[in-house]
């Protein structure tokens, strides 16, 4: 079976490289990169419209003079949201199609999967999406934000401005919400707050039946002390969560619920009427009062030919993502991996809150945090915007990576440096 | 001490005279709204609410609502409603027209969660001498919400002109937990305290809980009391509520694996695209409603009835169609169907992603689905009471149409032997046929009601295939009887094991007990006895 399967991926493969090899010929005045993103299975709900978001950003550089004097071309594969495919995709992409980067990957999961790949044969990643953090290789760029870009100022903007002394951290099954909630936890307890006053929640993906778990929230609520929901539920679990939330009658007044997955994508399938004050933790929100903003979305509207599309905020981080690439690669004058990994450190971009991200030494960028309200329209009020805040990889609030740093800047080039003990390595290397 | 009784009598007098002389102007303190930060907002939203004057109520609400403006011009503020392209603005205080502008030349003025609880109180406390009962009520119920010992005037007024039964009884509780915070006696706080355990229930908990830590010692008995009393009633609700959402559990789950009861129930098709039907009622249900928030707002409310006949035909005919397209000729096969069946979810799948996009589409709730209603101690949602109701009607209409009807009678003789009903003149392959687009059709209703609770997304069915077999397997292929006891005893267990173990793990372990039950009773629940079962 084994056998088989890989004998035939071998030929697929061949005849596959065949015509990619008749059209790299056909079109040699090109830079190729590379969009990996689901386009079936679950998390095409999500991925799709970063595919999308890709594909208009190479047109408008293309239509900007595109890179190097060479237009861009994309590659779109479809890794139909199955993580071992994610990896035999990126290797296509690498190996067959000879791009110079690729933009994608959504799920942790998916990033761990492709990250092995993107190592051995040394191309580059921009990873658009926030995530657990406790990672930093030398051939990734997390566009998205850090723990401490979005779970950690929203934790402090609700015990500051609600005065919220008891939390319910509720999150879906798996390690992006596992390990928030481990730095959050241990965060909290580091600002006073009592074990009994933490409440800890994770449900399967695809969670529909909330009835219990808002009801345990309502119970955890009633002690006596202002209560709040860090949500770190994934995606599609949301809108039952949210409707069970609002059919309960547990309105933002009362318990908020302060969400890290939750963007205007996922909010268009709701309506968002109950649950007006409840809040999202994000860098960017469609409602951002920049004009660089309002070009985005006008183009995107234009884009997708539809006036009702929303943007959210891992578009506006492959935006940065993509910008900070084009920039490098102008200034390196080439499109090779390791002179782009040199150039593109310190690399800035606009952002789309009208400020600027760096990409920093730990290939984490720098971005303002911004705390939304939902509105009725199913769009977001900002009521807090932080400074930028830069991507911190390794968390400072967990026991075994509070010791480590990362720096790709010649002469450490490591990930993972000990600062306790000097020594590069250790935990994730 | 009498002297300075009088004294005091005579400021409060003094202090009092003005106020009713010349109500201070809410105007300006609106106007103030538009230069103020959110702190500095919620203290005019008090001050406002000191005023007394009832007539802001209105552009309370619109506050509270998102709907104040300040026009950039001069930054006067109004309340606003949209008129066409353009927002109508209205006085805050007088409530009268001030023309209509374009929405570049206002500014909405921010809000958020504090000074939406502020807002709550202020009318709390300005709407408790309304004429009308209802607004009575709500604001007897805000200050119910959110307790504060400035309120305890306002409703011991309020307290001592109303006549209602029921609202006097919330004002009394709202008093009680005012007087809670406030600096009146002793006594007084022991017959509140008394009052608000009779209340009983989550919220009273949650404001004994509160005062716990700040009130006097001699009161801490009674209050200890009061919270173990609750607590104690609050238990044996929740088993009633765990009860109830183990039902509610199990009717979704009846409702998803009822179409399956019949294809592979009834007929042994392994449909692994049975939950693309379930989508596909789904589906039909957001393009009616589509069509009725273009056309028919007024009938939004009869989105669903409407709905019903719609996804059951479509989802029915598209059963139909594979069964004759695929399904026959598979018979007997079936490894092959499952495969063919899995395939042809995929396209399902792949083609709505194509037409509709990836992402969720909105089916909105219609009223009487929205909200909750409190039994007791525990509070039931309307739209899983209306499911539960509608899947125990489906299952009661499906056992008359295979019991009563003639169909049903061929459906089941079909099933039972396929030869001899062949022999008795029936048209065996079209009873096949319309017994499969049955199933399918109920599963597209079944999509209506998971509408309600669940996402509408490609993706809709995947979630409940593998449930819909469990189900099925569980209470016995080929008995509708025992698709009912199976799919509500897995919510009921699901339920009791999730407050203990957790949802991930509670899953887990009512799968190892199923595991465990099938090696005992191969043949579920309710096994089919007789021939059927070698056939």
């Amino acid at each position: 079976m084994t056998f088989k399967s890989k004998l035939g991926g071998a030929l697929l493969a061949a005849a596959m490289s065949a015509t990619a090899l008749s059209g790299a010929f056909a079109a040699d005045d090109t830079i190729k990169i590379g969009v990996l993103h689901s386009l079936s299975g679950t998390m095409a709900i999500s991925e799709t419209t970063l595919k999308d978001a890709m594909l208009m950003l190479v047109e408008e550089q293309n239509k900007k003079g595109g890179v190097l004097g060479k237009k861009l071309e994309a590659v779109v594969v479809d890794p139909a949201s199955d993580w071992p495919l994610f990896a035999e995709k990126a290797r296509q992409l690498i190996s067959q199609d000879k791009v110079a980067a690729v933009f994608g990957c959504w799920t942790s999961s998916s990033r761990k999967s492709v990250l092995p790949v993107f190592e051995e044969l040394n191309s580059i990643l921009f990873y658009p999406v926030q995530y657990e953090g406790e990672e930093s290789s030398r051939n990734i760029f997390y566009t998205g934000a850090a723990p401490n870009q979005q779970a950690i100022p929203a934790v402090d903007y609700l015990a500051a401005t609600e005065g919220v002394e008891r939390w319910v951290l509720a999150g879906t099954d798996y390690v992006y919400p596992q390990t928030t909630n481990k730095i959050l936890k241990a965060y909290l307890m580091s600002k006073g707050v009592k074990e009994e006053d933490i409440m800890i929640n994770y449900t399967p993906f695809g969670h529909s039946d909330w009835q219990t778990i808002v009801s345990d929230i309502k119970k955890f609520g009633s002690a006596g002390k202002k209560t709040a929901v860090v949500s770190t539920i994934n995606g599609d679990a949301n809108v039952p969560f949210y409707k069970e939330l609002g059919n309960q009658g547990i309105k933002a007044e009362d318990i908020p619920v302060v969400a890290f997955s939750v963007g205007e994508e996922e909010l268009a399938g709701l309506d968002t009427k109950p649950l007006v004050g409840h809040l999202a933790a994000w860098n960017y929100f469609q409602s951002v009062d920049a004009p660089v903003n309002a070009e985005f979305i006008k183009s995107w509207h234009a884009y997708t030919k539809n006036d009702n599309r929303v943007t959210n905020d891992p578009m506006e981080a492959a935006y940065i993502g993509f910008n900070a690439w084009v920039k490098a690669v102008e200034a390196a004058g080439t499109t090779e991996t390791d002179k782009v990994l040199d150039s593109i450190i310190g690399v800035s971009v606009p952002n789309l809150s009208g400020g600027t991200s760096t990409v920093m030494p730990n290939h984490h960028i720098t971005k303002p945090v911004l705390i939304g309200e939902i509105q009725a329209d199913g769009q977001f009020d900002i009521v807090q915007e932080t400074a930028a805040v830069v991507g911190d990889e390794w968390s400072d609030y967990l026991p075994d990576s509070k010791d480590l740093i990362s720096d790709w800047r010649k002469p450490m080039e490591c990930g993972n440096f000990n600062v306790a003990t000097g020594k590069c390595g250790g935990k994730g290397s | 001490m009498l002297i300075r009784f009088i004294t005091l009598i005579f400021l409060i007098l003094a202090s009092a005279a003005p106020s009713f002389a010349q109500a201070p102007d809410p105007k300006p303190l609106f106007n103030q709204l538009a230069d103020a930060d959110f702190n500095a907002a919620e203290k005019l939203v008090g001050q406002i609410a000191t005023t007394g004057d009832t007539r802001v109520v209105p552009a309370l609400n619109a506050f509270a609502e998102g709907d104040l403006y300040f026009r950039k011009s001069d930054k006067a503020v109004f309340a606003a409603k949209p008129a066409g392209a353009q927002l109508e603005l209205i006085d805050p205080v007088t409530g009268e027209s001030a023309g209509q502008v374009a929405k570049g030349a206002v500014t909405k003025i921010r809000i958020n969660n504090n000074l939406r609880r502020a807002i709550r109180a202020a009318l709390g406390g300005l709407t408790l001498m309304s004429p009308d009962r209802g607004t009575r009520l709500s604001a007897a119920d805000a200050i119910l919400r959110s307790p504060s010992a400035e309120a305890l005037d306002l409703v011991e007024a309020a307290l001592a002109k109303e006549t209602d039964a029921t609202v006097k009884a919330r004002m009394e509780e709202a008093r009680a937990v005012s007087l809670l915070s406030s600096d009146r006696s002793i006594d007084d706080k022991r017959a509140a305290i008394a009052t608000i355990g009779k209340l009983g229930g989550r919220d009273a908990l949650g404001i004994l809980n509160a005062v716990s830590s700040s009130i006097d010692a001699s009161l801490k008995p009674d209050l200890d009391a009061a919270i173990t009393a609750i607590q104690n009633e609050q238990q044996l609700w929740d088993m009633a509520q765990n009860v109830w959402y183990g039902l509610s559990l199990g009717s979704v789950l009846l409702l998803a694996a009822i179409g399956l009861a019949i294809t592979f129930g009834v007929m042994g098709i392994i449909n692994m695209a049975h939950g693309e039907m379930v989508m596909l009622g789904a589906y039909s249900t957001f393009v009616v409603q589509q069509v009725i928030r273009e056309n028919a707002p007024g009938l939004f409310d009869w989105s669903l009835t409407i709905a019903l006949p719609v996804a059951f035909l479509v989802t029915g005919a598209v059963g139909l169609v594979i069964e004759r397209g695929v399904i026959r000729f598979l018979y007997g096969r079936p490894l092959e169907t499952l495969l063919a069946t899995w395939g042809i979810s995929l396209i399902l799948q792949q083609s709505i992603r194509t037409i509709f996009g990836p992402t969720n589409q909105e089916v909105g709730n219609p009223s009487w689905m929205s909200g909750s209603f409190p039994v007791g101690g525990m509070t039931i949602t309307w739209n899983r009471m209306w499911i539960v109701v509608f899947s125990l009607s489906i299952f009661v209409g499906l056992l008359l149409l295979m019991k009563r009807s003639a169909f049903g009678l061929q459906m089941r003789a079909v099933t039972q032997n396929r030869r001899m009903a062949s022999s008795m003149g029936i048209k065996t392959p079209w009873v096949d046929a319309f017994t499969f687009a049955l199933g399918s059709g109920i599963a597209g209703i079944a999509g209506v009601a998971l509408s309600q609770i669940d996402n509408v997304s490609p993706n809709l069915g995947q979630s409940y295939i593998i449930d819909s077999f469990m189900v099925v397997v569980f209470g016995g292929v080929g008995n509708l009887w025992g698709t009912l006891v199976g799919a509500l005893s897995l919510g009921i267990l699901n339920k009791f094991l999730e407050p203990s173990v957790g949802a991930v793990l509670g899953k887990i372990l009512v799968l190892v007990l199923i595991i465990l039950f099938i090696q005992k009773r191969p043949r579920g629940l309710f096994a089919l006895k007789g021939r059927a079962i070698e056939a």
